[in-house]
């Protein structure tokens, strides 16, 4: 579930372009961003408000179990690490 | 007929032709490769990413070079030129420096702390956005929709991004 400002149209574009399967939603008034405190003022193109990359795993009950708030825009989560959290859910 | 010099030449420097300066021009060219090369080269590696320390090295040898090349020209003038350009390729180079840094400690920086996203153990805040067909998705929706092996929902990952790819 990718959750952006980018509109409908250009999250599909994307999605086409890069073979992503999983959802994506848009967010362009940045409202749920604001509501996960992942905004980033002013750092997109023309001073926009964005996210910064955040991860966040939920489970059946909606709690929150994992989460990775980078720290540095160069390093992403691993896929690995990603996997393992999820794979606890279901204990 | 009588030749204007310059003031700070002897008679007998006159025919000499000032050698080209290429301490300075060295120098030069490795402080713009140096903060050129961040982006295209050096990002790629985390060992060079992180701490761009190739980069600060050709900084430092290229400043070395601009150190020489000016030394030559005040000190050895007129036997190497480079008076005028010397200090401006210096001054350029020490900017492209200065830039540099910036750029990289304060992209570091550059994060909001988000401190009060939801940590372990809370309740993540219910949305209802429109996914890509224009239909809207909530929380509580991808939680209780069966996934794909039609098994209960384990849970979702919420990838928030920059966008604007």
């Amino acid at each position: 579930m990718a959750i952006s400002v980018d509109s409908p149209t250009e999250s599909t574009d994307l999605c086409r372009k890069a073979g992503y399967t999983y959802p994506f939603l848009s967010d362009p008034n940045a409202e749920v961003i604001r509501r996960y405190d992942v905004l980033h003022k002013g750092a997109g193109i023309n001073g926009h408000d964005i996210a910064r990359p955040a991860e966040f795993l939920v489970d059946s009950a909606g709690i929150v179990r994992w989460i990775n708030l980078t720290g540095d825009l160069r390093v992403r989560a691993r896929p690995d690490e990603m996997l393992k959290a999820a794979s606890a859910l279901s204990h | 007929m009588s030749e204007d010099l310059p003031s700070n030449t002897s008679p007998a420097a006159v025919n000499v032709k000032p050698r080209a300066n290429i301490a300075l021009w060295l120098g030069f060219f490795l402080s713009v490769f140096a903060f050129l090369s961040y982006i295209p080269i050096f990002v790629r590696y985390p060992s060079t990413r992180d701490m761009p320390w190739v980069n600060f090295l050709l900084f430092a040898v290229g400043l070395v070079f601009l150190f020489v090349g000016l030394r030559r020209a005040f000190a050895q003038a007129p036997l190497y030129g480079g008076k005028i350009l010397g200090p401006i390729l210096a001054t350029l180079s020490v900017a492209a420096l200065v830039f540099f840094c910036f750029t990289i400690f304060s992209l570091g920086k550059h994060l909001p702390p988000s401190t009060q996203a939801p940590k372990i153990g809370q309740k993540a805040p219910d949305f209802a956005l429109s996914d890509t067909n224009g239909a809207i998705v909530t929380l509580a929706s991808l939680l209780s929709t069966p996934s794909a092996s039609s098994q209960p929902t384990k849970g979702v990952v919420l990838i928030f991004y920059r966008g604007y790819w």
